[in-house]
Protein backbone atom coordinates (compact mmCIF):
# COMPACT_ATOMS: atom_id res chain seq x y z
CA UNK A 1 0.00 0.00 0.00
CA UNK A 2 1.61 3.08 -1.06
CA UNK A 3 1.05 6.82 -0.09
CA UNK A 4 -0.29 8.04 -3.54
CA UNK A 5 -3.31 5.16 -3.31
CA UNK A 6 -4.20 6.55 0.30
CA UNK A 7 -3.75 10.30 -0.81
CA UNK A 8 -5.92 9.08 -3.87
CA UNK A 9 -8.59 8.08 -1.40
CA UNK A 10 -8.31 10.87 0.98
CA UNK A 11 -9.43 12.89 -1.97
CA UNK A 12 -12.30 10.83 -3.39
CA UNK A 13 -13.55 10.82 0.59
CA UNK A 14 -13.31 14.24 0.55
CA UNK A 15 -14.96 14.66 -2.19
CA UNK A 16 -17.80 12.52 -1.58
CA UNK A 17 -17.98 14.07 1.62
CA UNK A 18 -18.73 17.57 0.31
CA UNK A 19 -21.93 15.95 -1.13
CA UNK A 20 -22.88 14.12 1.81
CA UNK A 21 -22.65 17.04 3.66
CA UNK A 22 -24.74 19.58 1.41
CA UNK A 23 -27.44 16.67 1.49
CA UNK A 24 -27.71 16.23 5.29
CA UNK A 25 -27.56 20.68 5.22
CA UNK A 26 -30.44 20.55 3.87
CA UNK A 27 -31.96 17.74 5.95
CA UNK A 28 -30.58 19.07 9.11
CA UNK A 29 -32.22 22.71 8.33
CA UNK A 30 -35.70 21.03 8.05
CA UNK A 31 -35.71 18.83 10.99
CA UNK A 32 -33.60 22.31 13.26
CA UNK A 33 -36.73 23.99 11.90
CA UNK A 34 -40.20 21.93 12.81
CA UNK A 35 -38.03 19.09 13.88
CA UNK A 36 -40.06 16.78 10.92
CA UNK A 37 -36.99 13.89 9.83
CA UNK A 38 -37.82 13.85 6.19
CA UNK A 39 -37.43 10.37 5.31
CA UNK A 40 -38.11 11.50 1.49
CA UNK A 41 -35.17 12.89 1.37
CA UNK A 42 -33.26 10.63 -0.38
CA UNK A 43 -35.98 10.48 -3.35
CA UNK A 44 -36.17 14.02 -3.44
CA UNK A 45 -32.89 13.42 -4.22
CA UNK A 46 -33.60 10.93 -6.82
CA UNK A 47 -36.52 13.57 -8.03
CA UNK A 48 -33.21 16.18 -8.72
CA UNK A 49 -31.32 13.59 -10.19
CA UNK A 50 -34.66 12.44 -12.59
CA UNK A 51 -35.06 16.28 -13.36
CA UNK A 52 -31.27 16.88 -14.83
CA UNK A 53 -31.84 13.50 -16.82
CA UNK A 54 -35.10 14.59 -18.14
CA UNK A 55 -33.61 17.80 -19.21
CA UNK A 56 -31.19 16.35 -20.65
CA UNK A 57 -32.61 13.77 -22.89
CA UNK A 58 -36.17 15.64 -23.88
CA UNK A 59 -34.47 19.12 -24.05
CA UNK A 60 -30.43 18.27 -24.68
CA UNK A 61 -29.48 20.80 -21.46
CA UNK A 62 -26.33 19.91 -20.28
CA UNK A 63 -26.51 18.69 -16.75
CA UNK A 64 -24.09 22.23 -15.53
CA UNK A 65 -26.93 24.64 -17.43
CA UNK A 66 -29.91 22.92 -16.10
CA UNK A 67 -29.29 23.00 -12.35
CA UNK A 68 -30.56 26.38 -11.66
CA UNK A 69 -34.43 24.98 -13.12
CA UNK A 70 -33.30 21.44 -10.85
CA UNK A 71 -32.93 23.74 -7.79
CA UNK A 72 -36.04 25.98 -8.55
CA UNK A 73 -37.89 22.59 -9.52
CA UNK A 74 -36.48 20.74 -5.76
CA UNK A 75 -37.34 24.53 -4.09
CA UNK A 76 -40.84 24.06 -5.18
CA UNK A 77 -41.29 20.75 -4.58
CA UNK A 78 -40.25 21.44 -0.99
CA UNK A 79 -43.12 24.34 -0.88
CA UNK A 80 -45.64 21.96 -2.27
CA UNK A 81 -44.83 18.91 0.12
CA UNK A 82 -44.74 21.74 3.27
CA UNK A 83 -47.99 22.94 1.86
CA UNK A 84 -49.65 19.91 1.25
CA UNK A 85 -48.53 17.22 3.81
CA UNK A 86 -45.87 18.88 6.32
CA UNK A 87 -48.70 21.56 7.62
CA UNK A 88 -50.76 19.38 8.52
CA UNK A 89 -49.15 16.96 10.90
CA UNK A 90 -46.93 19.76 12.35
CA UNK A 91 -48.90 19.01 15.60
CA UNK A 92 -49.24 15.66 14.99
CA UNK A 93 -47.45 12.32 16.83
CA UNK A 94 -44.26 11.63 16.14
CA UNK A 95 -45.38 8.49 14.99
CA UNK A 96 -47.87 9.72 12.44
CA UNK A 97 -44.72 12.94 11.49
CA UNK A 98 -42.64 9.58 11.23
CA UNK A 99 -45.32 7.32 8.68
CA UNK A 100 -46.22 10.96 6.62
CA UNK A 101 -42.73 11.36 5.26
CA UNK A 102 -42.03 7.65 4.77
CA UNK A 103 -44.86 7.79 2.93
CA UNK A 104 -43.76 10.13 0.84
CA UNK A 105 -40.45 7.96 0.18
CA UNK A 106 -42.48 4.86 -0.87
CA UNK A 107 -44.87 7.64 -2.55
CA UNK A 108 -42.15 9.58 -5.17
CA UNK A 109 -40.64 6.15 -5.61
CA UNK A 110 -43.37 4.41 -6.82
CA UNK A 111 -44.50 6.86 -8.91
CA UNK A 112 -41.76 7.44 -10.43
CA UNK A 113 -41.27 3.33 -11.20
CA UNK A 114 -44.10 3.31 -12.80
CA UNK A 115 -43.89 6.61 -14.88
CA UNK A 116 -39.91 6.45 -15.51
CA UNK A 117 -39.15 2.39 -14.87
CA UNK A 118 -36.53 0.92 -12.24
CA UNK A 119 -33.95 1.41 -15.52
CA UNK A 120 -30.33 2.63 -14.80
CA UNK A 121 -29.91 5.57 -16.88
CA UNK A 122 -27.03 8.32 -17.67
CA UNK A 123 -26.42 11.05 -18.81
CA UNK A 124 -24.00 10.74 -22.09
CA UNK A 125 -21.35 12.77 -22.92
CA UNK A 126 -21.67 15.56 -20.78
CA UNK A 127 -19.37 18.64 -20.61
CA UNK A 128 -18.11 17.94 -17.68
CA UNK A 129 -16.07 14.42 -18.41
CA UNK A 130 -12.64 13.36 -18.16
CA UNK A 131 -10.15 13.42 -15.44
CA UNK A 132 -7.20 15.30 -14.60
CA UNK A 133 -4.05 14.44 -12.93
CA UNK A 134 -2.53 15.69 -9.64
CA UNK A 135 0.69 14.79 -8.98
CA UNK A 136 -0.25 11.20 -8.64
CA UNK A 137 -3.78 11.64 -7.81
CA UNK A 138 -6.45 11.17 -10.74
CA UNK A 139 -9.47 13.38 -10.07
CA UNK A 140 -12.80 13.06 -12.36
CA UNK A 141 -13.64 16.00 -13.49
CA UNK A 142 -17.43 15.99 -12.90
CA UNK A 143 -16.69 14.50 -8.89
CA UNK A 144 -14.16 17.42 -8.44
CA UNK A 145 -16.73 20.31 -9.80
CA UNK A 146 -20.06 18.47 -8.13
CA UNK A 147 -17.96 18.87 -4.66
CA UNK A 148 -16.59 22.15 -5.29
CA UNK A 149 -20.19 22.86 -6.21
CA UNK A 150 -22.36 21.51 -3.32
CA UNK A 151 -19.37 23.43 -0.77
CA UNK A 152 -20.02 27.23 -2.38
CA UNK A 153 -23.69 26.20 -1.71
CA UNK A 154 -23.03 24.94 1.55
CA UNK A 155 -21.12 28.21 2.02
CA UNK A 156 -24.22 30.18 0.36
CA UNK A 157 -26.24 28.57 2.82
CA UNK A 158 -24.66 29.51 5.93
CA UNK A 159 -23.79 32.85 5.33
CA UNK A 160 -27.85 33.00 4.33
CA UNK A 161 -28.77 30.87 7.70
CA UNK A 162 -26.58 33.03 9.71
CA UNK A 163 -26.26 36.48 8.22
CA UNK A 164 -29.56 37.46 6.39
CA UNK A 165 -32.65 38.77 8.06
CA UNK A 166 -34.78 35.53 6.61
CA UNK A 167 -32.01 33.59 7.88
CA UNK A 168 -31.98 34.99 11.16
CA UNK A 169 -35.63 34.59 11.53
CA UNK A 170 -35.37 30.85 10.03
CA UNK A 171 -33.29 30.35 13.15
CA UNK A 172 -35.66 32.15 15.88
CA UNK A 173 -38.41 29.67 14.60
CA UNK A 174 -36.05 26.86 15.10
CA UNK A 175 -35.24 27.74 18.46
CA UNK A 176 -38.72 28.89 19.86
CA UNK A 177 -41.36 29.25 17.14
CA UNK A 178 -43.94 30.41 19.82
CA UNK A 179 -41.56 33.27 20.50
CA UNK A 180 -40.84 34.21 17.46
CA UNK A 181 -45.15 34.33 16.36
CA UNK A 182 -45.28 37.11 18.89
CA UNK A 183 -42.33 38.82 17.51
CA UNK A 184 -44.56 39.17 13.81
CA UNK A 185 -42.23 36.34 12.34
CA UNK A 186 -44.90 33.71 10.35
CA UNK A 187 -43.75 30.69 11.43
CA UNK A 188 -46.03 28.42 8.89
CA UNK A 189 -44.08 30.66 6.06
CA UNK A 190 -40.62 29.77 7.31
CA UNK A 191 -41.27 26.54 7.34
CA UNK A 192 -41.91 26.36 3.43
CA UNK A 193 -38.85 28.66 3.04
CA UNK A 194 -37.25 25.82 4.96
CA UNK A 195 -38.64 23.26 2.71
CA UNK A 196 -37.21 25.28 -0.08
CA UNK A 197 -34.22 25.70 0.88
CA UNK A 198 -33.47 22.00 2.40
CA UNK A 199 -34.66 20.65 -1.09
CA UNK A 200 -32.90 23.01 -2.93
CA UNK A 201 -29.57 21.81 -1.35
CA UNK A 202 -30.34 18.50 -2.75
CA UNK A 203 -31.19 19.76 -5.96
CA UNK A 204 -27.77 21.44 -6.33
CA UNK A 205 -26.60 17.93 -4.89
CA UNK A 206 -28.73 15.93 -7.43
CA UNK A 207 -28.39 17.90 -10.31
CA UNK A 208 -24.60 17.67 -10.11
CA UNK A 209 -24.43 14.69 -9.56
CA UNK A 210 -26.48 13.45 -12.83
CA UNK A 211 -23.34 14.37 -14.92
CA UNK A 212 -21.19 10.88 -13.70
CA UNK A 213 -23.98 9.01 -11.26
CA UNK A 214 -25.96 6.25 -12.32
CA UNK A 215 -29.93 7.55 -12.25
CA UNK A 216 -32.28 4.97 -10.93
CA UNK A 217 -35.38 5.59 -9.03
CA UNK A 218 -33.25 3.71 -5.86
CA UNK A 219 -30.59 6.05 -6.14
CA UNK A 220 -31.31 8.35 -3.26
CA UNK A 221 -31.50 5.54 -0.55
CA UNK A 222 -27.79 4.99 0.29
CA UNK A 223 -27.49 9.07 0.30
CA UNK A 224 -30.71 9.53 2.81
CA UNK A 225 -28.81 7.25 5.14
CA UNK A 226 -25.70 8.72 4.88
CA UNK A 227 -27.64 11.99 5.52
CA UNK A 228 -29.40 10.92 8.91
CA UNK A 229 -25.72 9.74 10.26
CA UNK A 230 -23.98 12.83 9.14
CA UNK A 231 -27.18 15.12 11.03
CA UNK A 232 -26.55 12.97 13.88
CA UNK A 233 -22.72 12.81 14.02
CA UNK A 234 -23.10 16.87 13.26
CA UNK A 235 -25.71 17.10 15.91
CA UNK A 236 -29.25 17.83 15.38
CA UNK A 237 -30.17 21.50 14.01
CA UNK A 238 -26.24 22.31 13.63
CA UNK A 239 -26.11 23.04 10.00
CA UNK A 240 -22.09 23.22 10.37
CA UNK A 241 -21.59 20.29 12.23
CA UNK A 242 -23.49 18.52 8.55
CA UNK A 243 -19.81 19.95 7.16
CA UNK A 244 -17.55 18.00 9.15
CA UNK A 245 -19.67 15.06 9.58
CA UNK A 246 -20.55 14.58 5.99
CA UNK A 247 -16.65 14.78 4.83
CA UNK A 248 -15.80 12.58 8.24
CA UNK A 249 -18.29 9.80 6.44
CA UNK A 250 -16.75 10.28 2.97
CA UNK A 251 -13.03 9.92 4.14
CA UNK A 252 -13.95 6.68 6.87
CA UNK A 253 -16.57 5.15 3.59
CA UNK A 254 -13.27 5.39 0.86
CA UNK A 255 -10.26 4.88 3.52
CA UNK A 256 -12.17 2.11 5.30
CA UNK A 257 -12.87 0.64 1.99
CA UNK A 258 -9.33 1.06 0.75
CA UNK A 259 -7.73 -0.39 4.28
CA UNK A 260 -9.94 -3.16 5.17
CA UNK A 261 -12.53 -4.62 2.43
CA UNK A 262 -14.32 -2.20 -0.03
CA UNK A 263 -17.40 -4.83 0.57
CA UNK A 264 -18.02 -3.08 4.24
CA UNK A 265 -18.01 0.40 2.83
CA UNK A 266 -21.14 0.84 5.04
CA UNK A 267 -20.31 -0.75 8.00
CA UNK A 268 -17.41 1.43 8.85
CA UNK A 269 -19.96 4.49 8.17
CA UNK A 270 -22.38 2.65 10.88
CA UNK A 271 -20.07 2.00 12.91
CA UNK A 272 -18.80 5.78 13.54
CA UNK A 273 -22.30 6.41 13.77
CA UNK A 274 -23.09 4.27 16.88
CA UNK A 275 -20.13 5.18 18.36
CA UNK A 276 -21.31 8.55 18.22
CA UNK A 277 -25.00 7.34 19.50
CA UNK A 278 -23.40 5.56 22.52
CA UNK A 279 -20.93 8.44 23.69
CA UNK A 280 -21.80 11.69 22.13
CA UNK A 281 -25.55 11.14 21.71
CA UNK A 282 -26.02 15.09 21.07
CA UNK A 283 -23.40 14.85 18.03
CA UNK A 284 -20.16 17.06 17.82
CA UNK A 285 -21.97 20.11 17.29
CA UNK A 286 -24.95 19.63 18.89
CA UNK A 287 -27.18 21.66 20.96
CA UNK A 288 -29.68 18.69 22.37
CA UNK B 1 -60.41 51.73 24.56
CA UNK B 2 -57.31 50.13 23.82
CA UNK B 3 -57.93 46.22 24.56
CA UNK B 4 -61.54 45.35 25.33
CA UNK B 5 -61.80 41.49 25.91
CA UNK B 6 -65.79 40.33 26.47
CA UNK B 7 -66.76 36.81 28.16
CA UNK B 8 -64.31 35.11 26.42
CA UNK B 9 -64.43 31.05 27.05
CA UNK B 10 -61.02 29.09 25.96
CA UNK B 11 -60.81 25.58 25.63
CA UNK B 12 -58.17 23.13 25.54
CA UNK B 13 -59.37 20.33 23.49
CA UNK B 14 -62.74 19.67 25.73
CA UNK B 15 -61.49 20.96 29.00
CA UNK B 16 -62.49 24.49 29.53
CA UNK B 17 -60.01 26.32 31.40
CA UNK B 18 -61.47 30.15 30.76
CA UNK B 19 -65.18 30.59 32.07
CA UNK B 20 -66.75 33.97 30.62
CA UNK B 21 -63.78 36.38 31.07
CA UNK B 22 -63.98 40.06 30.51
CA UNK B 23 -61.11 42.54 30.57
CA UNK B 24 -60.02 45.97 29.34
CA UNK B 25 -57.10 47.69 28.92
CA UNK B 26 -57.05 51.27 28.60
CA UNK B 27 -54.94 53.77 26.48
CA UNK B 28 -51.19 54.26 28.94
CA UNK B 29 -52.45 52.02 31.79
CA UNK B 30 -50.44 49.45 33.97
CA UNK B 31 -53.03 46.53 35.04
CA UNK B 32 -52.13 43.74 36.40
CA UNK B 33 -53.66 40.04 36.51
CA UNK B 34 -53.54 38.32 39.07
CA UNK B 35 -54.60 34.61 40.86
CA UNK B 36 -52.66 31.70 42.41
CA UNK B 37 -51.01 29.09 39.78
CA UNK B 38 -53.36 27.24 37.33
CA UNK B 39 -55.70 30.37 37.46
CA UNK B 40 -55.65 30.89 33.31
CA UNK B 41 -53.29 34.71 33.46
CA UNK B 42 -51.53 33.04 31.24
CA UNK B 43 -53.93 31.61 29.37
CA UNK B 44 -55.56 34.99 28.52
CA UNK B 45 -52.47 36.35 27.49
CA UNK B 46 -51.60 33.91 24.98
CA UNK B 47 -55.65 34.27 23.93
CA UNK B 48 -55.11 37.65 23.35
CA UNK B 49 -52.07 37.00 20.77
CA UNK B 50 -53.70 34.22 19.35
CA UNK B 51 -51.52 31.22 21.05
CA UNK B 52 -54.54 30.09 21.93
CA UNK B 53 -58.17 30.14 20.05
CA UNK B 54 -61.22 31.18 22.17
CA UNK B 55 -64.41 29.64 21.62
CA UNK B 56 -67.00 32.30 22.46
CA UNK B 57 -66.57 36.15 23.29
CA UNK B 58 -64.99 38.96 21.49
CA UNK B 59 -61.53 40.81 21.62
CA UNK B 60 -61.19 43.92 20.09
CA UNK B 61 -58.36 46.46 19.82
CA UNK B 62 -58.48 49.36 18.97
CA UNK B 63 -62.16 49.17 18.88
CA UNK B 64 -61.64 46.47 15.67
CA UNK B 65 -62.71 43.25 16.34
CA UNK B 66 -59.46 41.05 15.88
CA UNK B 67 -60.52 37.58 17.20
CA UNK B 68 -59.55 36.30 13.73
CA UNK B 69 -56.88 37.80 13.08
CA UNK B 70 -53.05 35.42 13.12
CA UNK B 71 -50.97 35.58 15.82
CA UNK B 72 -48.17 37.02 13.81
CA UNK B 73 -50.47 39.55 12.92
CA UNK B 74 -50.62 41.40 16.27
CA UNK B 75 -47.29 42.99 16.54
CA UNK B 76 -48.20 45.24 13.36
CA UNK B 77 -51.87 46.21 15.33
CA UNK B 78 -49.30 47.24 17.81
CA UNK B 79 -49.52 43.90 20.62
CA UNK B 80 -46.82 42.81 21.49
CA UNK B 81 -46.55 39.76 23.98
CA UNK B 82 -43.43 38.45 26.43
CA UNK B 83 -44.17 35.34 27.03
CA UNK B 84 -43.59 33.63 30.13
CA UNK B 85 -40.01 32.79 31.48
CA UNK B 86 -38.51 35.21 28.80
CA UNK B 87 -38.39 32.92 25.75
CA UNK B 88 -35.18 34.84 24.39
CA UNK B 89 -33.28 32.76 21.20
CA UNK B 90 -30.49 31.37 23.09
CA UNK B 91 -28.64 30.72 20.25
CA UNK B 92 -28.56 33.95 19.16
CA UNK B 93 -26.99 37.51 19.62
CA UNK B 94 -28.47 40.18 22.33
CA UNK B 95 -28.05 42.08 18.89
CA UNK B 96 -30.00 39.66 16.50
CA UNK B 97 -32.82 38.83 19.29
CA UNK B 98 -33.68 42.64 18.94
CA UNK B 99 -33.76 43.16 15.73
CA UNK B 100 -36.57 39.88 15.46
CA UNK B 101 -38.05 42.60 17.58
CA UNK B 102 -38.79 44.98 15.17
CA UNK B 103 -39.99 42.72 12.09
CA UNK B 104 -43.00 44.48 10.51
CA UNK B 105 -42.55 46.98 8.10
CA UNK B 106 -43.67 50.12 10.51
CA UNK B 107 -40.70 48.89 13.29
CA UNK B 108 -38.58 48.64 10.79
CA UNK B 109 -38.08 51.76 9.51
CA UNK B 110 -38.00 53.41 13.00
CA UNK B 111 -35.17 50.41 14.22
CA UNK B 112 -32.21 52.32 14.36
CA UNK B 113 -34.16 54.63 16.89
CA UNK B 114 -35.79 51.95 18.68
CA UNK B 115 -32.55 50.25 18.83
CA UNK B 116 -30.75 53.46 20.13
CA UNK B 117 -34.10 54.23 22.92
CA UNK B 118 -33.54 50.39 23.90
CA UNK B 119 -30.09 50.80 24.59
CA UNK B 120 -30.80 53.71 26.64
CA UNK B 121 -33.04 51.89 29.05
CA UNK B 122 -30.94 48.85 29.42
CA UNK B 123 -27.73 49.81 29.00
CA UNK B 124 -26.47 46.54 29.83
CA UNK B 125 -28.00 44.80 26.61
CA UNK B 126 -25.56 47.49 24.21
CA UNK B 127 -22.62 46.40 26.66
CA UNK B 128 -23.33 42.98 25.66
CA UNK B 129 -24.81 43.06 22.26
CA UNK B 130 -22.65 40.71 20.94
CA UNK B 131 -22.82 37.77 22.94
CA UNK B 132 -25.39 34.57 23.03
CA UNK B 133 -28.39 35.32 24.84
CA UNK B 134 -27.96 32.16 26.74
CA UNK B 135 -25.00 33.29 28.14
CA UNK B 136 -26.74 36.02 30.31
CA UNK B 137 -28.35 35.86 33.87
CA UNK B 138 -31.65 35.62 34.18
CA UNK B 139 -32.54 39.38 34.99
CA UNK B 140 -30.77 40.28 31.51
CA UNK B 141 -32.29 37.67 29.90
CA UNK B 142 -35.48 38.89 31.33
CA UNK B 143 -34.49 42.36 30.17
CA UNK B 144 -33.68 41.61 27.13
CA UNK B 145 -37.28 39.48 26.35
CA UNK B 146 -38.84 43.29 27.52
CA UNK B 147 -36.60 45.24 25.50
CA UNK B 148 -37.34 42.45 22.16
CA UNK B 149 -41.10 43.16 22.98
CA UNK B 150 -40.92 47.08 22.76
CA UNK B 151 -38.67 46.69 19.44
CA UNK B 152 -42.09 46.13 18.00
CA UNK B 153 -43.27 49.63 19.02
CA UNK B 154 -46.90 48.41 20.68
CA UNK B 155 -49.36 50.28 21.98
CA UNK B 156 -49.87 47.21 24.27
CA UNK B 157 -47.29 45.42 26.13
CA UNK B 158 -48.01 41.89 27.28
CA UNK B 159 -45.43 40.84 30.09
CA UNK B 160 -45.98 37.04 31.64
CA UNK B 161 -44.87 37.01 35.09
CA UNK B 162 -41.74 39.80 34.35
CA UNK B 163 -40.02 39.30 37.88
CA UNK B 164 -39.31 35.54 38.13
CA UNK B 165 -36.44 34.71 39.55
CA UNK B 166 -35.13 38.42 39.64
CA UNK B 167 -33.75 39.63 42.51
CA UNK B 168 -34.90 42.40 44.07
CA UNK B 169 -32.52 45.10 43.02
CA UNK B 170 -32.90 44.50 39.58
CA UNK B 171 -36.92 44.23 40.32
CA UNK B 172 -36.90 47.37 41.15
CA UNK B 173 -34.75 48.84 37.99
CA UNK B 174 -37.93 47.14 36.13
CA UNK B 175 -40.56 48.17 38.57
CA UNK B 176 -39.21 52.01 37.43
CA UNK B 177 -38.68 50.85 33.71
CA UNK B 178 -41.82 49.82 33.39
CA UNK B 179 -43.62 53.08 35.20
CA UNK B 180 -41.63 54.93 32.14
CA UNK B 181 -43.19 53.08 29.62
CA UNK B 182 -46.91 53.86 30.77
CA UNK B 183 -45.50 57.05 31.04
CA UNK B 184 -45.00 57.53 27.16
CA UNK B 185 -48.33 56.50 26.58
CA UNK B 186 -47.79 52.44 26.03
CA UNK B 187 -50.57 50.30 28.23
CA UNK B 188 -48.80 47.41 30.03
CA UNK B 189 -51.01 44.58 30.70
CA UNK B 190 -48.98 41.65 33.09
CA UNK B 191 -49.11 38.54 34.56
CA UNK B 192 -48.01 38.62 38.41
CA UNK B 193 -48.56 35.85 41.25
CA UNK B 194 -47.28 38.76 44.18
CA UNK B 195 -50.39 40.14 44.71
CA UNK B 196 -49.02 43.13 46.70
CA UNK B 197 -46.20 43.95 44.42
CA UNK B 198 -48.18 43.95 41.68
CA UNK B 199 -50.86 46.43 43.05
CA UNK B 200 -48.23 48.88 44.03
CA UNK B 201 -47.50 49.31 40.50
CA UNK B 202 -50.19 48.85 38.28
CA UNK B 203 -53.37 51.25 37.94
CA UNK B 204 -55.72 48.20 37.78
CA UNK B 205 -55.94 44.52 38.57
CA UNK B 206 -58.19 41.58 37.80
CA UNK B 207 -58.15 38.96 40.16
CA UNK B 208 -59.27 35.06 38.83
CA UNK B 209 -59.24 31.74 40.66
CA UNK B 210 -59.68 28.72 38.20
CA UNK B 211 -60.75 30.24 35.00
CA UNK B 212 -63.22 32.57 36.41
CA UNK B 213 -63.30 36.24 37.27
CA UNK B 214 -63.37 36.95 41.07
CA UNK B 215 -63.22 40.53 41.34
CA UNK B 216 -61.12 43.42 39.67
CA UNK B 217 -60.84 47.19 40.28
CA UNK B 218 -58.88 49.89 41.36
CA UNK B 219 -55.28 48.67 42.93
CA UNK B 220 -56.20 50.83 46.14
CA UNK B 221 -59.19 49.12 46.42
CA UNK B 222 -58.17 45.40 46.28
CA UNK B 223 -55.29 45.74 48.04
CA UNK B 224 -56.47 45.33 51.33
CA UNK B 225 -60.27 43.15 50.30
CA UNK B 226 -60.87 40.46 51.28
CA UNK B 227 -61.96 38.73 48.82
CA UNK B 228 -58.57 38.57 47.33
CA UNK B 229 -56.95 37.63 50.41
CA UNK B 230 -59.19 34.59 49.83
CA UNK B 231 -58.56 33.36 46.62
CA UNK B 232 -54.73 33.25 47.43
CA UNK B 233 -55.31 31.98 51.21
CA UNK B 234 -57.87 29.72 50.74
CA UNK B 235 -61.06 29.95 52.77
Amino acid sequence: MTSEIILQAVVTGLMMGLIYALIAAGLSLIFGLMEIVNFAHGEHLMLSMFSSFWLWSLFGLDPLFSIPITILLLAFCGILTHYFLIRYILKAKMLIQICATFGLSIFIRSIAQLLWTPDFRNVDKPLLEGRIEVGSVFIGQPQLYASLVCLLAFIGLYLFVTKTETGLALQATAQDRHAAEVLGIPSNKMFAIGWAIGLGCVGVAGGMMANYFFIFTDVGINFALFAFVAVALGGFGSIIGCLYAGIIIGLVESLGGLLIDPSFKLLYVFVIYLLVVIYKPQGLFGRY
Amino acid sequence: MLLDIKNIDVLYDDFQVIWDVSINVNKAEMVALLGPNGSGKSTILNTISNLVEHRKGTINFENNLISNIPTFKRTELGISHVLERRRVFPHLTVRQNLLLGAWHPRAKVELSNSLEKIYKIFPKLEIRSEQLAKTMSGGEQQMLAIARGMMGLPKLLMIDEPFLGLSPMVMKDLIQIFKNIVKEGISILFVEQNVRLALSMADRGYVLESGRLVIDGKSEDLIDNEKVTKVFLGN
